[in-house]
């Protein structure tokens, strides 16, 4: 069967992660990988894996782009050289998935709007970070039931699974994931929180999800929502766990989660990273299929 | 007052920073009034001290479901204080991953002119961009390498020699979990002198949930350090701060020159802030199990009310979150510990 070919940017953690969830993928085929340092370890596996790899950044893959056919790319670099790629990219009619906290793109929750994404045939999206792919739902399958005034999230992360460019730009992780629980979510106000732990042995990325819902909680409606939106997102993240709750506390709800990951780049605790690139892989997905079935087409914008 | 004469310390100067108002929100559950903050304040920029900081407890960006609504919003409190104060600077915490360089700057625009930028000990590389934010507003800008027993002198040395290359000019050792030694703190602080700039200055801020907060800081200075944490009556999470008025009156002893007035200072603690506590804030049988255990002060009286909530002594849950080895602000963890705790002892659970 025909494959959409893709380009993975930025050699870190998570493109190199996007290597092996693209890779098992029955519609996308990993054809490059760029980065900027020749011998990073990212780019190094790459090339054993069979990939193309460039360390000259996206300008080294530019004149290759259309002789080897990149439809979808996916940007896993830094909020601020993001804009930049995306511009170039798209110039020569290639789909950006964005997992830097950029966010120039509509945002994508694959369970609660991937579908409208892929409709609309949007150039540009992004995935907001790891904590906002194992939260959203969850605020989501809540707000669905009842307006939420305020969702509170909380994601403790194994510091050997943080990168330096997240890092360096906490704000932007905070700030990015704060506003996707209101615009995704469908909290009224929201607020992320982030803690970086370094026990040894690492500990498995935890989400802890409050929302105050304008009313009285339905609590059989709630709980049986988010079970069913938990079962969603472990069709792509197998390792997407209630550990306690739902517990209802007056108007507050409150949800315990676990992420285990497929141990593919990271070992399992590293479930931030591949609840980040499974939601990537499954949006690219969905876009590949469309453009197999040929119900849309990739085109490169008019330019003026 | 006599002092003793062979004090090595005799003539060292030493910069007092009072933590009732930000660290004390935590043991009054955040729940401390404008006009409240505003006596205190007063009465602390009176005695002469000159640092205070005045926050929610988890500092800027702190209110929340997880660490507690206050009252008032940062920059309420920080406005009503700075306004009142004569000689003292009215500080912040930040701990990047919580509060913002947003926040930040509109705690320096209602007056703040200093900051505790606060990481976990071995994470200062996540504070890179807050500490430089904080340098170019002017702000007096300080690292803080909380729960500073979970690495080693060495380990701590190289993560304040990165504060220090974004832009500290203070770093701190910080004894979250009230669990030091005057040897872990000397060992530390030793290890950060070789390493840091001769201008760049160290800190200590203690707990005194082993009874050790006046000792650990009289070591930390001992060891190079110039600027001491407390809090008065020592309001503070666990078992409270370094109680501030017994440093001072120890420092007096010794010849330690901090600039402050011992008798106004008792009686700050006396007559405003003992009065203002819900519980004696002391070492007691929980307190002392997070110095013992090596737990986050903050933990205390949430593992209190998730004790009463699902039926496990705090205790167990304390112990069992120090192997777990949670840190500050993982608290959400706490509930999650003691539900997971209670479905083990086969204790059914609420609604």
């Amino acid at each position: 069967m025909k494959k959409i070919r893709c380009a993975l940017i930025g050699s870190g953690n998570i493109g190199t992660d996007l290597i092996y969830k693209v890779m098992r993928s029955p519609v996308l085929e990993p054809v490059w990988m760029v980065g900027i340092d020749p011998e990073s370890e990212g780019l190094l596996r790459a090339r054993e894996m069979g990939l193309k790899t460039t360390h000259e950044g996206v300008d080294g893959l530019l004149p290759h782009v259309l002789d080897d056919g990149i439809q979808i790319a996916f940007d896993a670099t830094s909020a601020y050289v993001h804009a930049e790629n995306s511009r170039k990219l798209n110039a020569l009619g290639v789909l950006m998935i964005d997992l830097t906290p950029a966010a120039i793109g509509p945002l994508c929750v694959p369970p609660v709007n991937l579908r409208e994404h892929a409709e609309k045939l949007e150039m540009n999206v992004n995935m907001i970070s790891c904590a906002g792919q194992a939260t959203i739902p969850i605020v989501n399958a809540v707000s669905r039931i009842q307006t939420v005034e305020y969702a509170e999230i909380v994601a403790s992360l194994a510091s050997k699974s943080i990168g330096p460019g997240t890092r360096a730009n906490l704000d932007e992780f905070t700030n990015t994931t704060s506003r996707a629980i209101e615009k995704i979510g469908g909290a009224r106000k929201g607020k992320a929180l982030a803690i970086i732990n370094p026990a040894e042995p690492p500990m498995m990325m935890r989400n802890t999800i409050y929302c105050l819902t304008d009313d009285e909680p339905d609590r059989t409606r709630i709980t049986e929502s988010i079970l069913q939106m938990i079962g969603e997102v472990q069709k792509y993240v197998p390792g997407y766990r209630l550990v306690n709750g739902p517990i209802f506390d007056r108007k507050k709800v409150s949800v315990f989660m676990e992420v285990a990951g497929l141990g593919d780049y990271l070992p399992t605790y590293a479930g931030n990273l591949d609840i980040m690139t499974a939601a990537a892989t499954r949006t690219a997905e969905m876009f590949a299929e469309e453009i197999l079935a040929g119900t849309i087409q990739l085109k490169a914008p008019e330019v003026a | 007052m006599s002092q003793s004469n062979s004090s090595s310390l005799k003539g060292r100067q030493v910069i007092l920073h009072d933590m009732c108002l930000r660290d004390g929100m935590h043991a009054k559950r955040e729940q401390i009034s404008v006009e409240q903050m505003v006596k205190v304040a007063t009465a602390l920029d009176d005695a002469g001290v000159p640092y205070i900081q005045v926050t929610h407890g988890g500092g800027l960006g702190g209110n929340s479901l997880q660490h507690g609504f206050a009252p008032h919003s940062n920059e309420e409190y920080i406005s009503a204080v700075a306004a009142k104060m004569k000689q003292a600077k009215v500080s912040v915490l930040l701990i990047p991953g919580l509060g913002t360089m947003r926040e930040l700057h509109s705690a320096f625009d209602c007056g703040a002119r200093s900051v505790h930028v606060a990481t976990h000990c071995t994470e200062a590389d996540t504070s890179p961009q807050h500490i430089a934010y904080a340098r170019k507003l002017g702000m007096d800008t300080s690292g803080f390498l909380m729960m500073a027993h979970l690495n080693d002198a060495a380990g701590i040395a190289r993560q304040g020699k990165l504060m220090e290359s974004y832009g500290a000019q203070t770093v701190y050792v910080t004894d979250s979990a009230g669990y030091m030694l005057p040897e872990d703190v000397k060992a530390r602080i030793g290890a950060l002198r070789e390493v840091l700039n001769p201008e760049t200055e160290i800190g200590f801020h203690g707990h005194h949930n082993l009874g050790m907060g006046v000792a650990n800081s009289i070591a930390a200075i001992e060891a190079g350090a110039s600027r001491i944490d407390g809090s008065v009556a020592g309001l503070g999470a666990g078992a409270g701060n370094t109680p501030l008025e017994v440093f001072a009156a120890v420092c007096e002893r010794m010849g330690i020159e901090t600039g402050t007035d011992l008798f106004k200072l008792m009686d700050v603690a006396e007559d405003i802030i003992v009065p203002m506590m819900e519980h004696i804030v002391r070492v007691d049988r929980e307190s002392l199990t997070l110095g013992y255990a090596g737990v986050y002060s903050t933990f205390l009286l949430h593992a209190k009310r998730a004790s009463l909530q699902f039926g496990v002594p705090a205790r167990d849950i304390l112990v069992e979150l120090g192997r777990k080895k949670m840190i500050g602000g993982q608290e959400d963890m706490i509930q999650d510990t003691a539900m997971t705790m209670a479905k083990e002892r086969g204790i059914s659970l609420p609604g």
